[in-house]
């Protein structure tokens, strides 16, 4: 079968069915979203910092939220709220999950597209409008949704419990019902592809942990997300058609009784939850995979335990469906049922431990080659063995009264979903790069990139740890009034000082990027030397990627296997040429 | 350029001093994380059951402590050793070798890190949440609105009022109390501070009827969410006198960041008197 590659600008690069300039897509946008939402973590830290300061030149640009320079109680809030949003769904999820997943699964498993193109380019245009609309909530009277990224009602659902609730929140839900459309189309599409179009020889024990990372989140996508949408749509019925899901009788504000009766609040946030744990590793899981795929390439060797990792991400995205309630534990649901989670959540602590191991063990005994990928994913371990103890505290149902929505969860949720995932991906793009444009990118300055991001980055997440340790509550405006707050809040300054340093710190990706693009060093086919099927195809690959159907005879891991002049094996090297290992 | 020259090119050894660095980066994570963390950072402490969840958090600091420490020297040495290398050092004997090795070593991390939940926190949490209130408890009803904290004592009769919504008056009568209803006549309400005896146990009945906030007292280490519609129950005893602060920890509106109120503990005699003049 051929392809026939399409004509004409519009349908190769806009409204293209390949899955490498979808990916692309989803990576260029959710790129710009991050910087939207590294505007608003600039705006957050400038309050927290120095609250009473006056921010003129912002108070210019932002009239009605800052008048003055000051910002309003309300405007931090929506910029909260729009920060959580934008970071977890339309940053970290369209880079990481929906963009790298795309452009790799089908290469990585030798198929020349995904199993359902149209549905590919229908879930991306549907995630680009879904980002649209979020981003234009700021725009609706009362300004953009304030409720907080988990949006509990009835703050949620009530117009009058906080200026975002007005029209923000509607535009907020109709935003994530849209993303959960895109994103469960994106991933039965993975999960199709892997089961149906693997290259002949390679089975599922073939695969690279990358794919079975991408596969696995899939898989919890499809499974978790569902719920979410009934629940948003739920609760545009409560906020616009009188319904009371989540509305219970007796509700007052500004002194007037609200009509609804019979709903529960907590029902949302076991609907929330059902989707935002999963969530959490549908985006955690991509990035330890590409993690665990780089470090072989630069360490020489193949990774510690394979099949071990392999397991443990199947268990992991077995057990992370059935302990979403560790963030209800004090939500006032049944302390039983708080018992039962804890004990869940300490289970899920075992497999990820298990690849934890691995990960440190594939450094060790490696002929380390530094270059830019590898120092990310190396930072991948640090974070991941840094934050992922703080999922100890919080997954403890004892020790979660002290720290429930204080700033240790903060901390905790920034170095895992905010880090680790960030991390990987910066490995990824930078390891990737190459193969989408066909030049490499500057090596020096991916490095400055790395230490300008990782020393702010684990300071200002590591000390927020200890904030909330002293007490200090998440999604405070200000601090000033509490006495037990004095020292936390004193930190205040400096951890805004890192943040932004930290984010300053990414005008050097910016700037490598572009310059990248460019001017950077042509890429052969395979710059790193690496055996997965991406790399033997030209740089970038053409539509339908292999000229001929590839067959694999090995798994993707042969590097300095003894007897080989060269220390790497390509998957596609058959084993009359080089005997199979594994 | 040959495969073979890149080898060469990207081998091993050229790596040194950036692995040095590097491992020396992720060295002093470890090492200043460590010291930064070896300090008291609680607030001060005035509850019985707190004194275990202070166990349960001390544990937690100084096994996760040391795996932190551990895990990022560890990794320090594995960088600085592999940048050495012009090639890979001998494996595990076998794949199974490996794997044996890893869930070993991930099971005993999740030992020691968890050993303690089991011991330490299941206990607390039972004293916490499942405990029998003793005949003499202190029943209190807190009531959160956006954005203050009201306390309800049920006065001499040992009964609340009936509450109803529709006569809720922000100014006048917050919680809706039904002065028709006998058993509201002695009922106190009291905003912005909570008064209890210190050493006798303290049933909070909590209550909002708005949105849903959270009842968190930092020093009697006591955070419940409060929820419209439910009447979730918190119980405590607190072992020192002195005023806490109040702190809201579940996002409520525009005001969250200034809920704040005040939790007296007071002697048996002064919580009596202070009672008495309420009712009068």
């Amino acid at each position: 079968m051929t392809m026939h590659e399409p004509h004409g600008f519009l349908r190769r690069y806009v409204f293209s069915t390949d899955h490498k300039v979808i990916g692309i897509q989803y990576i260029l946008t959710g790129l710009v979203m991050g910087l939207f939402g590294a505007a608003l973590a600039v705006l957050i830290r400038l309050q927290l910092g120095w609250p009473t300061v006056p921010k003129t030149l912002l108070g210019e640009w932002l009239p009605n939220g800052m008048p003055g320079g000051i910002m309003t109680p309300e405007f931090y809030l929506a910029v909260v709220t729009m920060h959580g949003s934008i970071m977890v769904f339309f940053f970290i999820s369209y880079v990481l999950v929906s963009g790298f997943g795309n452009y790799l699964v089908p290469l990585q498993i030798g198929a020349k597209d995904m199993a359902f193109p149209f549905l590919n380019m229908l879930s991306y245009w549907i995630a680009l409008l879904s980002a649209v609309v979020m981003l234009l909530s700021f725009l609706v009277e009362g300004g953009a949704a304030a409720a907080g990224w988990t949006a509990y009602p009835p703050l949620s659902a009530v117009p009058s419990a906080v200026p975002g609730s007005a029209a923000g929140q509607s535009v907020w839900l109709l935003s994530m019902a849209l993303f959960i459309a895109s994103f469960t189309m994106s991933g039965l599409n993975i999960v199709a592809t892997v089961f149906s179009l693997r290259a002949p020889g390679m089975s599922m024990m073939r695969l690279p942990l990358t794919v079975w990372s991408y596969f696995i989140a899939s898989i919890l996508g499809v499974l978790a997300f569902p719920p979410l949408t009934a629940a948003a749509i739920m609760l545009l019925f409560d906020r616009h058609l009188g319904t009371s899901f989540f509305l219970p009788a007796g509700l007052v504000f500004g002194d007037i009784v609200l009509p609804h009766q019979g709903g529960s609040p907590l029902l949302w946030q076991h609907l929330f939850w059902f989707l935002g744990h999963p969530e959490v590793y549908v985006l955690i899981l991509p990035a330890l995979g590409i993690a665990a795929d780089i470090l072989p390439v630069f360490t020489r060797k193949p990774p510690f335990g394979y099949r071990g990792s392999v397991y443990a991400l199947i268990a992991v995205g077995a057990l992370s469906m059935i302990v979403w309630g560790h963030h209800m534990f004090v939500s006032g649901m049944s302390p039983f049922t708080g018992e039962y989670f804890s004990l869940a959540t300490l289970l899920i602590t075992i497999p990820m431990a298990i690849y934890g191991v691995n990960m440190l063990g594939s450094v060790w005994g490696g002929a380390i080659r530094l270059r830019s990928p590898m120092v990310w994913a190396l930072g991948v371990i640090a974070l991941f063995g840094s934050g992922g103890f703080g999922g100890i505290y919080l997954g403890n149902a004892t020790a979660d009264m002290q720290l429930h929505d204080t700033y240790f969860v903060v901390g905790h949720f920034h170095l895992m979903i905010g880090g680790v995932t960030l991390f990987g991906m910066f490995a990824g793009i930078y390891y990737w790069f190459p193969k989408m444009f066909g030049r490499c990118m500057h090596e020096g300055l991916g490095k400055a990139h790395f230490w300008a991001t990782f020393i702010p980055f684990f300071m200002v997440f590591f000390a927020q740890h200890f904030q909330g340790l002293q007490g200090m509550p998440r999604r405070y405006y200000a601090f000033e009034t509490y006495e037990f707050l004095r020292e936390a809040a004193a930190q205040n300054g400096l951890i805004s000082i890192l943040a932004l340093t930290l984010i300053a710190g990414q005008l050097i990706f910016l700037g490598n990027f572009l310059w990248s693009l460019v001017r950077g060093r042509v890429a052969s086919e395979d710059p790193w030397q690496a055996n997965t099927l991406e790399w033997t195809v030209p740089s970038p690959p053409p539509h339908g990627n292999f000229a001929m159907p590839p067959t694999v005879s090995r798994w993707p891991y042969d590097y300095s296997v003894d007897g080989v002049a060269e220390d790497y094996v390509p998957q596609t090297v058959t084993a009359a040429e080089v005997a199979v290992t594994v | 350029m040959t495969a073979n020259g890149m080898a060469t090119r990207l081998g091993g050894g050229r790596f040194r001093a950036e692995g040095m660095a590097l491992g020396a980066l992720f060295g002093l994570v470890g090492l200043l994380g460590v010291a930064y963390g070896a300090r008291s950072w609680f607030p001060e402490l005035a509850s019985r059951h707190g004194a275990g969840i202070d166990v349960m958090l001390n544990y937690l600091l100084i096994s996760t402590g040391g795996l932190f420490l551990v895990g990022h020297l560890v990794l320090a040495v594995f960088i600085w050793q592999g940048t050495h290398r012009a090639q890979v050092s001998r494996r595990a004997a076998s794949s199974r070798a490996e794997r044996r090795l890893s869930v070993a070593l991930g099971m005993l991390m999740a030992l020691i890190a968890e050993g303690g939940v089991l011991a330490i926190g299941i206990p607390v949490w039972g004293e916490y949440f499942m405990a029998t209130p003793p005949d003499d408890a202190v029943v209190i009803e807190v009531t959160g609105t956006q954005f203050m904290w009201h306390a309800r004592y049920p006065g001499a009769d040992g009964q609340f009022g009936r509450l109803r919504p529709e006569l809720i008056d922000s100014a006048s009568n917050p919680l809706g109390l039904d002065r028709d209803d006998r058993r509201s006549a002695d009922d106190v309400v009291w905003t912005g501070e909570i008064y209890a005896p210190a050493d006798r146990t303290i049933l909070i009945r909590l209550r909002s009827s708005d949105v849903i906030h959270s009842l968190f007292v930092p020093s009697l280490r006591v955070k419940q969410d409060v929820v419209p519609g439910m009447t979730p129950e918190v119980m405590f005893v607190p072992t020192r006198e002195g005023r806490y602060e109040i702190a809201c920890t579940e996002l409520c509106g525009m005001g969250h960041y200034r809920m704040q109120g005040f939790f007296h503990v007071v002697s048996d005699a002064d919580f009596d008197r202070w009672l008495r003049e309420r009712e009068a």
